[in-house]
């Protein structure tokens, strides 16, 4: 089976999926009666129409190759530092900080990743960046807060830019007889993340009960997190085919990604209240910002490549 | 060409997203006054604006800023349609408004920023005369403050570059006149109408 076979299976999966799921929306919203249950109701479906739009993105992107894939994952990271910046207080003396993240090490980030050169795109920002960034700071002469407001922009480039940029990162990956297929694993990232969310959600909203961190993210429950956990290694082992894993290897990827998208939606809410809001933005209809969508994702994405890299390269 | 071009750049930089509240954005006369603390400012209002509104309203623009170099001056005059003013005009109180006043008589809205210079703070300084000259003379114009929220946090004073850092633009309530009320307790009250709509802060 070519690479553009498979790729044409799995977009097609993930289209009947959404069918299916845009079916039972539309059953649901017939159904519900209570003011409440309406509200969710609405929701899901906001949220399953903002997801054909996603997936129909990501299908272009991928149909395009790699060139435009990158440009696709640059912008992610773009907007998503828009939103986390606009959500942190700044000064006018973080402008110069906030120009070199923005202009300067955001694309020469994703431009090393298009070259290939390993060694210094996995340094940029947690070292050439966490020492020009308090030095441009620093210029200014403005000393209120100072290590606050350094730490916060570093923070935002290290989840929104360093992060995230290693999903399309694993383009670049050679793997013994297996040209070109980074795209595979791209999509196998992608699709664990974004399932273990969504089927967290369904466990959670069927039969949550028991509340894992009620102070920083009420909506995480242990019903939701075992259904949807286990929901999620299931499709990663079901997906091994296209991968180099074997299926329990891929189930203990999958296992990986659930793990490291759990903690990174529990931190990320943990800074959402502590900034008083409940999303990072309003971009994406019915989920929130793109960083609420992003959130599990930028912290599985790093784990996940360096597991690939070392273990299968 | 140019226009659309401008509004996708503000978009992807900016966001500049239009929040109604109290008021919506209807074909009818107005002056829109609004905090003023960056260069964005008058784009920012401009782009939030409908399509319809936006060919017949005419920010004002101050002619040492935008009526500098033909490119400024082009997209200040041709693109966003604004009205050049002088700041530093000498003369009777309200000369500087005679371009202004051309506008409303044509039946047309304008774009107002009653401080006169960019401030540094989250809240408008104090207003200057010209909004209250305006709204004696064209009684019939609604009156519609505006908060532009970020735009000098992506855009300071003394900087070169906008940052991406989203801004918002919030239309409220039109400013209800009282007949026979004095010069400064108007402008102090259309001030506090823009505080009103600023978001609280989370220092």
């Amino acid at each position: 089976m070519s690479l553009s076979d498979k790729l044409l299976i799995l977009f097609g999966g993930v289209g009947a999926l959404l069918g299916a799921a845009s079916l039972i929306g539309f059953v649901l919203s017939r159904r519900a009666t209570s003011e409440t249950g309406r509200a969710t109701i609405d929701n899901l479906n906001a949220r399953i129409r903002a997801w054909w739009v996603m997936i129909a993105i990501f299908a272009v992107s991928f149909a395009l190759g790699r060139g435009v894939t990158m440009v696709l994952f640059a912008l992610t990271s773009f907007y998503t530092l828009r939103e986390f910046v606009s959500l942190t207080p700044t000064r006018a003396a973080d402008h110069l900080p906030l120009v070199a993240a923005f202009y300067v090490l955001l694309p020469l980030q994703y431009w090393l990743i298009s070259i290939d050169w390993y060694a210094l795109f996995t340094i940029l920002i947690p070292v050439y960046g966490f020492l020009l960034l308090p030095s441009l700071a620093a210029l200014k002469g403005d000393t209120e807060q100072f290590l606050l407001r350094v730490s916060r922009i570093q923070w935002g480039l290290m989840l929104t830019v360093y992060c995230i940029s290693h999903a399309p990162a694993l383009l670049t990956l050679d793997i013994p007889g297996r040209p070109g297929e980074g795209f595979l694993l791209l999509f196998f990232l992608i699709t664990i993340a974004q399932f273990s969310d969504v089927m967290q959600y369904v466990f959670g909203k069927l039969f949550g009960r028991t509340k894992i961190a009620p102070v920083v993210s009420p909506s995480k429950t242990a019903e939701g997190l075992v259904g949807g956990g286990l929901s999620a290694v299931a499709a990663g082992a079901a997906l091994w085919w296209i991968t180099p894993f074997t299926p329990l290897e891929a189930a203990a990827m999958a296992f990986a990604i659930v793990a490291m998208g759990f903690l990174g939606g529990l931190a990320l809410s943990a800074v959402k209240r502590s900034m008083a809001v409940k999303d990072w933005g309003s971009m994406i209809s019915g989920h929130g910002g793109v960083l609420d969508r992003m959130d599990s994702l930028s912290f599985a994405a790093p784990v996940f490549f360096h597991l690939t890299r070392y273990f299968y390269t | 060409m140019i226009d659309l071009a401008l509004i996708g750049l503000t978009r992807f930089i900016v966001g500049g997203q239009a929040r109604w509240t109290g008021s919506l954005p209807e074909m009818r006369q107005r002056i829109y006054f609004a905090n003023h603390s960056s260069h964005l400012d008058t784009l920012l209002i401009w782009s939030a604006l409908p399509r319809g509104l936006r060919a017949s309203t005419h920010p004002i623009a101050a002619a040492d800023y935008w009526g500098k170099g033909i490119v400024r001056r082009h997209i200040g005059v041709k693109v966003l349609n604004g009205v050049l003013i002088e700041r530093s005009t000498q003369g009777p109180p309200g000369a500087a408004l005679a371009p202004l006043r051309n506008v409303l008589s044509e039946g047309e809205s304008l774009i107002l920023f009653p401080e006169g210079s960019r401030g540094s703070e989250r809240l408008p300084g104090p207003f200057k005369s010209g909004l209250y000259w305006l709204s004696q003379e064209f009684p019939d114009v609604q009156l519609v403050p505006t908060y532009l929220d970020n735009p000098s946090r992506a855009f300071p004073k003394g900087t070169f570059l906008p940052v991406p850092i989203s801004c918002t633009v919030r239309f409220g309530p039109p400013l209800v006149r009282h007949a026979g009320e004095e010069k400064d307790a108007f402008l102090e009250r259309a001030r506090a109408a823009v505080s009103a709509l600023a978001p609280d802060s989370l220092g």
